[in-house]
């Protein structure tokens, strides 16, 4: 809406890595309703709190209806639009910070419940917002605001740690690869239980590790992403785990459950179990 | 001595079927059409510990569940040295004599539960002993109790006659032993059964049963302390298609989860108690600046922090009314008694719905797990409010407007971002300082809505007036009608409608010289808010994590409208 919005006045920096993701997000949904032949209104996008989180207020094009909910709770806001509506395409967009750090305690459970939910996650290994703290994704002994000796704790490994917690659809994404970005994320969608989308979404301003990731010939840096390949089997675990622990960053798809049931179909299966009954029914229950 | 209306207390250590007894007292009098409340109370842990339960039984309609024992059960030594005192002059101990003995045998008689018990060939048929006993010293006719043991325990087993047998055996057992002793309390007459329907309930089971005559639809919870009964109805009961239940990782899950449900069009709720409550602060502040409805029970205990998890306290009314950074300030209905948290239930969907924004059920301990018979709800009886849906094109602006504006729901058109940051009319993050100043006065505004006249009153013309507040409310009736009696003139108020108040009921108060508030808390924390609203309000506060007694209300009232007319009178 920002385009027609001048009251909003929230800009990315130049070159931030969730112009692509932004970009990203539009075609997948745009793919998403031609496929499904639902219209955009059908999807939901939770955000978070951060630089990550306004984009859902800079979609371009027809609008999906959205939430900009509270810092950290993506995930347990998501389990109430899509249970509450289990009709719903819901897509889940934060930070590392939002998402791997105050609201990490919700990966698991979301994991285990198989929540039929979309979660684009933006790595930039930094709080950006709030200018250039440290992350659970920035590396041990960087420098920053709060770690003005060098960070003291080891960095997370996302992609491993979503895979220990049993996401059933792990992809690693790069802000410069759009289209690949735009086809996880649809895929993500697609997929039938809780999906996580990872990019690696640079921040120019306060972590700028483009060269790092792209690799810079002329600096002699060799590229620390690369594309997993078309030997790499996503639906076996082992292969997996193996390749997120291997030195660099594997771009693709990680690993997908083929065998993954989402919880809407969980529940609707328990609830088989029983049958409705109305205020009436239960009121006498406890007649004398 | 009031002779139709008594009240027994069992108490031993926990699992040793204390609330079974009084739960099947209850029940079996109800049955036949006493009036009947239970009061239960036992330590945070799964098995053990100092446990009572009691039951008060009456011919007519009674309030509160009494504040003196007719009979003291009890099953072991400690049980005795706690509650001797609350045996009122006259009344009857039965103590377990296979634990302990008793001296002093002018109120008291030790019967061996345990071996009575076993001769019936059902060692379980312990409460039946004592049932039976003190069902002796009150001349309740035999029947009564018998008719209930059939029906309780003809479940189409193979053993169940064996067990009614043995039972019947106890009830005799019991009543046939303590008549050797010669006590008697009184003659309990025939019952009078109240006109139409009863059922008997417990509060939080009666939340749950108006929660779901409103059209709950969704409902996240997780396990606490004395909420939790509310968890595990819904997880029985709102079943079937288009009904959402789930047991969260957490409370922020909870709030967090129920606010997503509201946003997508569900009549979302959750329940818990003071710890929760504190870890949903910031997702209510969401579903306020966002505009969700939502419904949120806290079952209040004793605070703070952990505080006293299995006891009663009225503490977290502050809390409700903000519970959450900023300028908020959250609806608020308190049930005063287990009919009422049925219709609070109701309300509570109905003021979301409308206003579109959380509403708080402050319900507490005593009522959740008080067993009463109570009129049986109707389900027609309030009509059930659904939110003002937006059906129009897309470019809607959800937040325009001075007070609550149709809500898009997300498959429909009129997508809109709700946002928790400050925004502009059409959801967009906004920092200009006219907006907050329009979008906060549009969120308060929107409680006028709330407003309504549903309040009690009696003898307004007095200057000096008492409201209480939850469940207090029962004992506080109690202890109006002694004072009345005793020629006390005072006026009564009453609502389950704290915030936004009744507006006449507000102006009422306000007119008044004194309003005294009884509460279960230390800082007199509604009679404090009431003075905000420029009522003379005065607190009589207890904080022992037990009810109040009517006796005790009787006399604080009394003095302390004394003291003030003396007051008045120096001056």
């Amino acid at each position: 809406m920002s385009k027609k919005n001048p009251e909003y006045d929230f800009k990315w920096c130049p070159g931030c890595g969730d112009f692509a993701v932004k970009r990203a997000i539009e075609m997948a949904m745009r793919q998403w309703t031609i496929k499904t032949e639902e219209p955009i209104e059908n999807t939901v996008i939770v955000a978070g709190i951060g630089c990550s989180g306004n984009l859902v207020h800079l979609v371009d094009g027809d609008q999906p209806f959205g939430i900009h909910g509270v810092h950290g709770r993506t995930l347990p806001i998501s389990l109430g639009v899509k249970m509450g509506n289990p009709n719903l395409n819901v897509l889940l967009v934060a930070g590392d910070g939002d998402f791997l750090s105050i609201g990490g305690e919700h990966i698991a459970p979301a994991a285990k419940r198989n929540l039929n939910v979309c979660a684009v996650v933006m790595d930039n290994g930094v709080y950006g917002l709030t200018k250039g703290q440290s992350s659970p994704t920035t590396i041990i002994g960087e420098i920053t605001p709060t770690t003005p000796f060098g960070k003291v704790e080891d960095s997370i490994n996302p992609l491993d740690l979503y895979l220990t917690l049993g996401v059933s659809y792990v992809a690693s994404g790069f802000s410069s690869k759009v289209k690949e970005m735009a086809q996880l994320i649809q895929d993500g969608m697609e997929h039938p239980g809780f999906s996580i989308v990872h990019v690696q979404s640079p921040c120019t301003t306060y972590n700028d590790n483009y060269d790092v990731l792209r690799g810079n010939a002329k600096k002699g840096i060799a590229p620390l992403a690369y594309d997993v390949g078309e030997e790499h089997d996503s639906s076996d675990i082992e292969a997996a785990r193996a390749i997120v622990n291997e030195p660099g960053i594997p771009l693709g798809l990680i690993y997908q459950n083929p065998n993954s049931i989402p919880l809407d179909a969980r529940v609707t299966k328990s609830q088989e179990k029983t049958s409705f009954k109305s205020a009436e029914d239960q009121i006498d229950a406890f007649t004398l | 001595m009031n002779n139709s209306d008594f009240v027994v207390r069992f108490a031993g250590e926990g699992g040793q079927g204390m609330v079974t007894s009084a739960e099947g007292l209850a029940q079996a009098a109800a049955q036949v059409g006493y009036h009947v409340q239970t009061f239960v109370t036992f330590p945070s842990q799964i098995m053990g510990g100092p446990t009572f339960a009691q039951t008060r039984l009456s011919a007519s309609p009674i309030l509160s569940s009494g504040d003196y024992l007719d009979a003291l059960v009890c099953f072991n030594k400690e049980a005795y040295e706690t509650h001797k005192d609350d045996v009122r002059d006259g009344g009857v101990v039965i103590y377990n004599s296979e634990d302990f003995q008793l001296d002093d045998s002018s109120n008291s008689v030790g019967l061996p539960f345990a071996e009575l018990a076993k001769s019936t060939g059902n060692a379980r048929a312990e409460n039946m002993i004592v049932i039976g006993a003190f069902a002796h010293l009150i001349s309740m006719p035999r029947e009564y109790l018998e008719t209930f043991v059939t029906k309780r325990f003809t479940r189409g087993r193979p053993g169940d006659e064996e067990i009614i047998r043995a039972n019947i055996e106890a009830l005799q057992l019991g009543g046939n032993e303590i008549s050797k002793s010669g006590f008697q309390l009184g003659e309990l007459p025939p019952p009078q059964p109240p006109e139409g329907d009863q059922i008997l309930i417990k509060g939080n089971d009666n939340l749950s049963l108006g929660a779901i005559a409103a059209g709950v639809n969704y409902f996240v919870g997780y396990p606490i302390s004395p909420a939790t009964t509310i968890l595990v109805y819904m997880e029985r009961n709102l079943v079937g298609p288009g009904r959402f239940v789930y047991q969260a990782g957490s409370e922020i899950e909870s709030i967090n989860a129920i606010v997503g449900g509201g946003y997508s069009g569900a009549k979302a709720m959750t329940s818990t108690a003071g710890p929760g409550f504190s870890l949903m602060s910031e997702g209510i502040g969401l579903a306020w600046m966002a505009e969700i409805p939502l419904v949120i029970a806290d079952i209040q205990r004793g605070g703070p922090a952990t505080g006293l998890p299995t006891k009663t306290e009225q503490s977290d009314f502050l809390a409700a009314l903000h519970p959450a950074h900023g300028d908020a300030s959250i609806p608020v209905i308190a049930p005063g008694s287990v009919e009422e948290c049925y219709d609070a239930a109701v309300h509570a969907f109905n003021w979301a719905e409308r206003y579109q924004g959380p509403v708080v059920i402050l319900s507490d301990h005593q009522l959740s797990e008080r067993s009463q018979n109570i009129p049986r709800p109707n389900p027609n009886a309030i009509p059930i409010e659904r939110r003002n849906v937006y059906s129009g094109n897309n470019g809607y602006l959800r937040y325009e407007g001075e007070s609550v504006s149709p809500m898009p729901l997300p498959g429909g058109k009129g997508a809109y971002v709700a946002n928790a940051s400050e925004h502009d009319p059409s959801g967009d993050t906004t920092h200009l300082p006219h907006r907050h100043v329009e979008m906060t006065e549009r969120r308060f505004a929107k409680l006028k809505l709330l407003e309504n006249e549903h309040f009690e009153s009696l003898n307004t013309q007095s200057s000096i007036a008492v409201i209480p507040w939850g469940a207090t409310k029962g004992s506080m009736k109690e202890a109006y009608d002694i004072l009345e009696a005793q020629g006390l003139d005072i006026a009564w108020y009453y609502t389950m409608f704290l915030h936004p108040l009744p507006i006449k009921l507000l102006e009422e108060l306000q007119s008044k010289d004194l309003v005294i508030v009884p509460e279960l808390n230390y800082l007199g924390q509604f009679a404090s808010y009431l003075k905000t609203l420029d009522v003379r309000a005065k607190a009589i506060t207890k904080y022992e994590g037990l009810p109040f007694k009517v006796a005790d209300l009787v006399d604080k009232i009394t003095e302390t409208v004394t003291e003030f007319r003396s007051r008045k009178v120096r001056a």
